[in-house]
């Protein structure tokens, strides 16, 4: 995933850190999580795409009838709804277990 | 060797006196890294966990999650968590009572 500053390693980033010539880590930073949750992004739709075409698709018509597309729909909330779920349940794990170290 | 050793390093603006640059010498990159490298962390197991789950939990997706699979899904975090300890333990129990590893493979 290209950075938007990748190739201007030399150029002054100047103001922000009072420094002339030094990248700023502000920026960095907030660049980074950027790239961070649009990877996230990408990695769950792309893994909600595959259950729910497993889920809705029987034999490939023609084209996404009715029934396939409001399955299709319902099937996108459902991911949702378990993803969070999951994210719950992992976190109160996590938390249960660094409250018995 | 190619007589690279000596030559100075190529951040034209990096070299800051308060120890910047992308060699990892400041501290605030450094714990943001940490940090994003934990999320990280936390956020792919939920998508594998996610993943996993719901063949198990899920049949048909209906409006909205019932609290059978709701149910299920935790249970299935729980004992997946619980699977990945018993056998990093048991790994571990495996590597004590045995000199070396491949020896308990060939049982």
């Amino acid at each position: 995933m290209e950075s938007g500053f990748g190739s201007d390693f030399g150029s002054d980033f100047g103001s922000g850190s009072g420094g002339g010539g030094k990248l700023d880590p502000g920026l960095i930073m907030e660049q980074v999580k950027v790239q961070i949750a649009v990877a996230n992004a990408q990695e769950l739709l792309q893994r909600m795409t595959d259950k729910c075409f497993r889920k809705c698709i029987g034999k490939p018509g023609g084209s996404l009838d009715n029934s396939e597309q409001k399955c299709i729909a319902m099937c996108m909330d459902r991911y949702m709804d378990s993803w969070n779920t999951v994210s719950r349940a992992y976190n109160s794990r996590l938390q249960r277990e660094r409250a018995n170290m | 060797g190619k007589g690279r050793a000596a030559a100075p390093r190529e951040g034209r603006g990096m070299e800051a006196p308060g120890g910047g640059g992308l060699g990892g010498a400041d501290p605030q990159l450094q714990r943001f890294i940490e940090v994003e490298t934990q999320k990280q962390r936390f956020q792919q197991l939920v998508h594998q966990m996610t993943e996993l789950c719901w063949e198990k939990c899920m049949d048909k997706p209906g409006p909205k999650l019932d609290s059978r699979a709701e149910t299920c899904f935790v249970n299935c975090v729980e004992r997946f968590i619980d699977t990945s300890q018993f056998i990093l333990n048991r790994l571990e129990q495996t590597q004590k009572s045995k000199s070396a590893f491949s020896e308990s493979l060939s049982d």
